[in-house]
């Protein structure tokens, strides 16, 4: 009994910091400018919608990886997953949902696209440094 | 999961908690977040230790099963303490210093003794079994702790950014532990198939922590209202 509600406030736990989590990722590249490359690249319009997340994140995987942004592209995913879930639940429920949640896989989008930018000037800084030694 | 996985998660924790303490050096926050760095060190030293005793007796020995649990109730003990110094920054400008080590001394001595009751009256392997309920019932505590914290944060207009980062990922830590442990107290069969995924999860602090010491400006600072799934339309 007592395992059973540690297994659920923990559960609930999780999900209040791991949400609270993401969207902190997210604000944090938020002020990011997207350099113009990676916006012609990726064909982002102002503001980012959620239907280009996934070509943007394929766009991502074709640069070479970076250990320190890796875990956080995942969150991103997931939760890009369950607010996508949660749009497709309450579309018929609840419009203010709906457009709340658009709103934030467009900022899932925005953040996939910051994360292509600094990989992006990551290889040109490795390959700037390659080229002068 | 087969040995080459197990090892390559290994050695990547390993890289990660290097690159915490090298990242909080770089970015001149090590004495800042002193306790956090002690402990990420703390998690470099185990992880070498847990690679020679794997090489020198098998990761089925019953050496490396004792080192293991041994260690890993002496890292959430300094885990525990790593929270705490997230509480004395939050709580810095209030001056409750004094008091909250206090608490946290208060609070652990408690916790030891509960779970000394427990194990007492179960098993006549003590110290063993001591060792591994502490950890769990430190997670859980831990766990409750961060979400009082985390509620806290809250409450403030403005928080660094950095701080509000360190917490949430610890937040995740200890909830994803603690519910691992809740399920495999619920279906002790379970256990062989949750602990996989424990050296994954482990590899997680460090990396969320690496990333906030690296890309987060220590001057930047959050409205964490913004944040909260209150802040979700219902």
């Amino acid at each position: 009994m007592i395992a059973a509600i540690v297994l659920c406030c923990s559960i609930v736990f999780f999900l209040q910091f791991f949400v609270p989590y993401c969207r902190s990722l997210i604000a944090a590249s938020s002020n990011h400018v997207l350099s113009p490359e990676v916006q012609d690249v990726t064909g982002l319009t102002t503001p980012a919608s959620g239907e280009d997340f996934h070509r943007v994140v394929q766009l991502l995987h074709l640069c070479p990886d970076r250990p320190e942004d890796r875990g956080e592209i995942r969150a991103i995913g997931v939760y890009f997953g369950m607010v996508d879930f949660l749009k497709t639940v309450s579309r018929s429920i609840a419009p203010s949902v709906r457009a709340w949640t658009e709103r934030e896989l467009g900022r899932c989008t925005y953040f996939a696209a910051v994360a292509l930018d600094r990989r992006v000037a990551f290889s040109r800084d490795l390959l700037a440094q390659q080229i002068e030694a | 999961m087969p040995g080459s996985a197990s090892d390559a998660i290994l050695i990547l924790g390993t890289i990660l908690e290097a690159l915490v303490v090298v990242c909080a050096i770089k970015r001149k926050v090590f004495r800042r977040y002193f306790v956090l760095n002690l402990y990420m060190a703390l998690c470099l030293l185990v992880s070498w230790g847990r690679h020679y005793t794997i090489a020198h007796d098998g990761l089925s020995s019953l050496h490396y099963r004792y080192f293991y649990f041994y260690t890993d109730a002496l890292l959430t003990i300094v885990l525990y303490f790593s929270l705490i110094s997230l509480y004395l920054s939050v709580f810095e400008e209030m001056k409750v210093g004094r008091y909250l080590r206090l608490g946290a001394v208060v609070l652990l001595a408690g916790t030891a003794w509960f779970t000394y009751a427990v194990v007492s009256q179960s098993s006549h392997k003590i110290l063993t079994y001591f060792a591994f309920e502490l950890s769990q019932n430190l997670y859980f505590v831990g766990l409750v702790l961060t979400y009082v914290l985390w509620a806290a944060v809250l409450k403030m207009r403005q928080t660094p950014a950095l701080l509000v980062q360190l917490v949430l990922s610890l937040g995740v830590y200890f909830s994803f532990f603690a519910a691992c442990y809740a399920l495999s107290n619920l279906h002790p069969t379970l256990y062989s198939r949750v602990s996989v995924l424990f050296p994954v999860v482990g590899c997680l602090l460090p990396l969320a922590w690496a990333y906030a010491f690296w890309r987060v400006p220590n001057d930047r600072r959050l409205t964490p209202s913004r944040l909260a799934m209150a802040g979700v339309p219902r």
